[in-house]
């Protein structure tokens, strides 16, 4: 056998992540504030029920069964109110929450209604009604509206921003963003390895072969150890690529001639296959996820008294587990929102229950929150975006989703 | 193994070709050459100026003396700050280094954004070179400068500034044309006669010989017969090897130093050894340079380099083990046209054996990464360094082949890196801004794509995810 690259980890082929606006809002600006703002967008689909379990409704453990997060599981979920509990995996997020720096609101959802990934995807990022080529998303259309008090950095902040490469579409648009892409580059995710190799077993044996071994799954499949490298990254690179990345972004906007608006995006929340919801892979995910938010609020230093960060995802997925011991597409979900500039420690729901007759189409959690009302009340009372331009380009058709009030402690 | 079965026709032979013969399938091409397969690659050869690149890029002589006029500077520069170091030092400075000292070096070293010369001329080749691949219509020209430039292959390790040029002058010009004029370019390169050593070569009794006690250096006459004509084993001797040394003493070249025609050809009579040399049973009189293209004249039309070529070129296009019939079908074709390799272009083409469904081969890394970049639209916005980079990861870093053999293109040498591609196709993906995955997997193969590959696609978690995995298939893996 002959080993072509030693050091594959070491690629340094940089993708974007961080995308920023460079300008100050000027009517927040103008109240003494000095707003941030980060969306954090979730690709893949992202369980609700397992990141914030409904311990509270009686029909929850008699829907999942032994993957029912409760606050008497072995590793016991960490109680937010009398009817919600976190997974254990997020102490971060946890103390955020009892700090009331951190908002959930569950049973949210797009307008989406539908199950594809990339609809879906564009749908959320785009902020349109229904799927349809769009060249900008919500966040770039918001950034437009905004009045600008002034660059924050008047020398233009090239010093501080590379331009990378590819702008997810949420902040593609008329308003000019700057990106920032991290050095570090993660080999391809031991998701997109496995997808390879199941079609690798139907169509390929010889690269099935050569996939498994090099990847070394045999071992980590027996012995059920994910520490050590193999095809895809493992949970500590993954973790290490997450906080990287958001610490990254809140370094930016938390420096004074620094951005004050960006997003970046975060991949892999598709499981279909041994979700792992208590230990293994999402608990892995959220772990990450966790340290990112934990690196975020370090980073921001001082800054993050004036800070809304917003996590939002595609939809949420069913509410059964299913033959395969994961969860596939489905429509409610979570949206989180954290940050000092929060009136936090709740969780928003209109709980919509979990009978077989109150699930969406009898599978999915059903929506009662529209993901748009909750950006828009964020857009509105952070930023001080218009509440017509959230209606009407922003958000367009969304008229009748009014911006959900108090969510911000200056508002 | 010998695969045999019907040539394919329509759609699905149109993508195969685009594949096997090209960079891949984009736009709407497999509709647009359905019609006639052959006849688009015929076309490709037909094309004016076809092989050749239009970029403005610098002479191997011009690259040979600004390489030089640099590496000397910097060692000027070390040297000067090394003196000023050593006074500072007398001087009981207590920073070994002064301010004055350091700057020429940090200027030399860490220049603002802009490699050093020799890695900048590289570059500039190397995306010349890229773009000609991901921007032609179907590519077999460049795909067979691609297999004659590795044929003949040189190494940027040991010449960094001649690697671009020595393909853009020797190979190029000559794809098309006749091998024994391929030959002549290839061996009287500056860049050949430094990589494999002839440079210094000199006769026994030759003038330069007699003064200064050196002497004759095999490497060129020897790889000029096992790798570049008759291949190995075919029946020259030591004697024969010996005596091609000593024809090719004075293939030489002007000292990179000399300001005007440094890094350029020269036959040098002081350094050849007189008299006349027998080669494979022929005996070649004293003629200075021409008794060396007449041996090389004479090599290019042996049959054994007829054979030694038709299995190399049936092998980088069609199997690693290719049909016998196949490359006998180019034994002769290469034969009867005395060394028109555009003719041999064209028997390939021609040839049943090429049609077959069963696609044998697996991309080399360089191929797999221009087509996937190309199909993705990738190239767009990834710097040439990070597809050298990409390149060099998955083991094939361009112009570098750790041999005078080359790079392998058999499956066996490259099936080990998949997992590495896994890994760069992920990463490129991630710099592909918009794109339909369903779309362009169908753009890509088409008639090829098993349901298995198409639902693979399709249910990928992200664009990126799919576009990684529709690169990854089998179907596009393998030609």
């Amino acid at each position: 056998m002959r080993l072509h690259a030693p050091s594959r980890r070491e690629l340094l082929l940089a993708s974007g992540t961080l995308f920023a606006w460079a300008h100050l809002p000027k009517l927040a600006y103008a109240e003494g504030r000095d707003p941030r703002f980060l969306a954090i967008i979730l690709r893949g689909a992202l369980d609700g029920l397992a990141t914030v379990a409904p311990v509270g409704d009686p029909d929850w453990v008699a829907l999942r069964g032994d993957n029912a997060l409760t606050l008497a599981s072995k590793v016991p979920a960490l109680k937010l109110d009398d009817f919600f509990a976190l997974n254990p995996a997020m102490p971060n997020l946890h103390r955020m929450f009892q700090a009331n720096e951190a908002i959930i609101v569950h049973a949210s959802a797009t307008p989406y209604r539908e199950r594809s990934h990339f609809d879906g995807q564009d749908l959320l990022e785009s902020g349109l009604p229904k799927p349809s080529p769009s060249d900008s998303g919500w966040l770039n259309r918001a950034l437009a509206g905004l009045q600008s008090g002034g660059r924050v950095d008047p020398q233009g902040s090239g010093k501080v921003f590379a331009v990378g490469p590819v702008t997810p579409l949420v902040v593609r648009g008329p308003a000019p963003v700057l990106s920032w892409s991290p050095q570090r580059i993660m080999p391809a995710s031991e998701d997109t390895v496995q997808r390879l190799l199941a079609l690798y077993r139907q169509a390929d044996p010889k690269l099935a072969g050569v996939l498994k071994d090099n990847s070394k799954l045999d071992a980590i499949e027996q012995a059920g150890d994910m520490t050590q490298p193999r095809g895809g990254p493992g949970p500590a690179q993954v973790r290490a690529y997450f906080a990287d990345a958001a610490g990254a972004a809140a370094k930016f906007l938390a420096q004074p001639d620094g951005p004050r608006v960006g997003a970046l995006a975060l991949d892999g929340w598709d499981t279909h296959v041994n979700e792992g919801i208590a230990a293994g892979r999402l608990s892995q995910l959220l772990g990450s996820l966790d340290d990112a938010l934990a690196a975020i609020k370090t980073n921001m230093g001082s800054a993050w008294q004036q800070t809304v960060v917003a996590l939002a995802t595609e939809f949420g997925r069913t509410a059964h587990i299913n033959g395969t011991e994961g969860t596939d597409h489905g429509t409610a979900t979570v949206a989180l929102l954290v940050g000092g500039a929060l009136k936090g420690g709740r969780v928003i729901a209109d709980w919509p229950g979990l009978k077989p007759a109150a699930l969406y189409q009898n599978r999915d959690l059903a929506p009662t929150t529209d993901l748009r009302a909750v950006l828009k009340g964020v857009l509105k009372d952070h930023l001080r975006a218009d509440e017509r331009t959230l209606a009407q380009s922003v958000f367009p058709g969304s008229d009748s989703v009014t911006p959900m009030a108090g969510l911000v402690t200056s508002s | 193994m010998t695969v045999t079965g019907n040539a394919v026709s329509g759609k699905e032979a149109a993508a195969i070709a685009l594949h096997r013969f090209g960079f891949g399938p984009v736009g709407g091409q497999i509709n647009a050459t359905a019609a006639d397969p052959r006849g688009a690659l015929l076309a490709d050869l037909d094309r004016p100026s076809a092989g050749l690149l239009s970029a403005d890029l610098p002479s191997s002589g011009e690259a040979a003396r600004a390489v030089f006029d640099f590496q000397a500077e910097r060692q000027a520069q070390q040297k000067l700050a090394l003196r000023l170091q050593k006074t500072a030092e007398m001087n009981g400075e207590a920073e070994g280094m002064s301010d004055l000292a350091k700057a020429p070096l940090a200027e030399a070293e860490s220049g603002p954004h802009q490699p050093p010369l020799p890695q900048q001329l590289v570059s500039n080749e190397a995306k010349a070179r890229f773009d000609a691949a991901t921007n032609a219509d179907i590519g077999f020209v460049e795909r067979l400068v691609w297999f004659w430039s590795n044929h003949f292959c040189i190494s940027a390790d040991k010449i960094v500034g001649m690697a671009g040029p020595y393909e853009r002058e020797a190979i190029r010009p000559h794809v098309l044309g006749r091998f024994a004029d391929l030959l002549q370019a290839v061996e009287s390169h500056p860049a050949m006669l430094f990589y494999l050593d002839n440079v210094e070569s000199m006769g026994a009794d030759s003038i330069a010989g007699i003064n200064r006690d050196k002497g004759l250096n095999e490497n060129l006459a020897r790889e000029t017969l096992e790798l570049h004509t008759l291949g190995v084993r075919s029946g020259y001797t030591q004697a024969d090897v010996t005596s091609f040394a000593n024809v090719l003493t004075g293939w030489t070249w002007i000292q990179p130093s000399e300001p005007i025609h440094g890094g350029e050809f020269i036959f040098n009579r002081l350094l050849h050894q007189p008299g006349a040399q027998t080669i494979l049973g022929k005996r070649y009189p004293e003629a200075g340079m021409d008794q060396g293209r007449a041996v090389l004249a004479d090599l290019a039309r042996h049959p054994a380099t007829a054979r030694h070529i038709a299995q190399q070129l049936a092998s980088h296009f069609i199997a690693d083990e290719p049909p016998p019939a196949l490359v006998a079908k180019l034994a002769k074709s290469f034969n009867d046209s005395d060394g028109n390799l555009k003719e041999l272009a064209k028997t390939l083409i021609g040839a049943d054996e090429s049609w077959l469904p069963q696609r044998q081969k697996l991309k080399t890394p360089a191929v797999w990464v221009a087509a996937a970049l190309r199909l993705t639209g990738a190239q767009a916005t990834a710097p040439i360094g990070l597809i050298m980079n990409a390149q060099a990861t998955l083991g094939e870093p361009l112009w570098r082949p750790l041999a005078p053999n080359g790079f392998s293109d058999t499956e066996a040498a490259w099936i080990d890196g998949i997992p590495h591609r896994l890994d760069i196709a992920s990463a490129f993906a991630g710099r592909v801004a918009a794109a339909d995955p369903l779309a362009l997997l169908e753009t890509s193969l088409g008639p090829l794509a098993s349901a298995a590959s198409r639902e693979t696609v399709a249910r990928a978690e992200t664009r990126r995810q799919a576009l990684a995995l529709l690169v990854m298939t089998p179907e596009f893996l393998r030609s």
